[in-house]
């Protein structure tokens, strides 16, 4: 789960969870995730591992994990860059950390994190999509499996309600195409009125970028206020940037 | 510890003036200031010919993680943003006291420095931030 909202989720697994009868959910509290992220993060992270598991680790192809040499190991991330995602015994988490700092992996923060997940077109909890937002209109129907159609799934009454009679808006990427820094709750001035839920400068394509909740009508030319300035964006379609590449064509000025 | 030249003033909000010869005043931001900030990606100085009354917010400083305004603490007029930074921002960073600088001022009154802090106070000051 998120650790930001950790004990709501909980509670509300543990409410769904009674009406399957004999279901247990039990916190691991004994172990910790490291992220591991960039295009050299496998080849650092084996090398931590005994000889004869490397290449176990080695052949995982994306978004597949294995237990491996007693630590659960992930191609995934959320970043957008290839790596590892590694569980592992909690107790041995802050010396793994520093070896991985000794092998030239360096540590970074949340800021780090967000540029990069911005980049790669990820959601941020609580800013692009929360309690209060659908799937739909977060960018997010690609996760959800409404195939086979007799499949139940809790929410599925109110998804298929929605699909039926239109989803009134959605989450679309934005590139400011002015300098400036994109941010949160800036509003974008379209018909219906849109609003800024993620903005950052990015490192890669060294312009703002950003995602806003707008009406579906809204035309690809936009203007965001920023600062109590109207400024010219262009809305576009997520991901920015794919394994330090740009996919972002033709940004004008 | 952040540096603090001694023959600079100082305001609580964390700009640095320094007085120059003929009579202009010049501003930035202190080094305990673009530390806090991190990485400059985008600056925005004030026109030349702009009137700024006292404590008017005249200047954007953006990091990736937060904007901030920059205050000159007496009526004054513009004389002339710092040019460099509309495309090397992290002049702040790298020189805040020297190549960042951020705008010069001709203050409306003379005196315009003196209920400034002093490099001491100041230095006081950012020591007792939490």
């Amino acid at each position: 789960v998120n650790a930001g909202t950790r004990a709501p989720d909980l509670a509300w697994m543990r409410r769904q969870a009674l009406e399957f009868g004999a279901l247990e959910i039990s916190e691991r509290e004994d172990l910790a995730m490291l992220a591991v992220q960039g295009p050299l993060a496998r080849a650092q992270v084996v090398r931590l591992l005994p000889a004869d598991a490397q290449a176990a680790a080695l052949s995982l192809d994306p978004f597949c994990a294995r237990e491996i040499a007693g630590w659960f190991i992930a191609r995934t991330g959320y970043t957008g860059e290839d790596g590892f995602e590694v569980i592992l015994p909690a107790g041995a988490a802050v010396r793994v950390w520093r070896e991985l700092n000794a092998l030239q992996v360096a540590s970074c923060g949340l800021g780090a994190r967000d540029t990069l997940r911005l980049e790669a077109g990820m959601n941020l909890y609580g800013a692009d999509m929360d309690e209060l937002h659908n799937p739909l209109e977060s960018g997010l129907g690609w996760t959800v499996a409404f195939a086979p159609a007799g499949r139940a799934f809790i929410g599925r009454a109110p998804l298929e309600a929605l699909k039926r009679d239109g989803v009134p808006r959605k989450l679309v990427g934005l590139v400011l195409e002015e300098r400036g820094v994109l941010r949160a709750h800036q509003k974008v001035l379209v018909p219906g009125g849109g609003e800024v839920t993620s903005g950052t400068f990015s490192p890669s394509l060294e312009r703002s970028i950003g995602f806003a909740r707008v009406p579906q009508a809204t035309p690809a030319s936009v203007v965001v206020e920023v600062r109590g300035k109207p400024l010219a964006a262009r809305i576009v379609k997520p991901p920015f940037i794919r394994h330090g590449r740009s996919l972002v064509t033709e940004i004008a000025g | 510890m952040s540096h603090v030249p001694p023959d600079l003033k100082y305001t609580k909000t964390h700009e640095w003036l320094r007085a120059l010869p003929g009579g202009e005043i010049e501003m930035g931001i202190t080094d305990h200031a673009q530390h806090a900030l991190g990485d400059l990606v985008f600056v925005e100085v004030p026109q030349a010919g702009r009137s700024l009354a006292a404590g008017e917010a005249c200047a954007v400083i953006e990091s990736v993680k937060a904007a901030s305004d920059l205050y000159c603490p007496f009526a004054a007029s513009v004389v002339t943003g710092n040019p460099e930074l509309a495309h090397s921002p992290e002049l702040i960073n790298e020189d805040p006291y020297g190549r960042g600088w951020v705008m010069r001022v001709r203050p409306s009154a003379a005196g315009a420095l003196a209920g400034l802090l002093a490099a001491a106070d100041y230095q006081a000051l950012v020591a007792s931030e939490p």
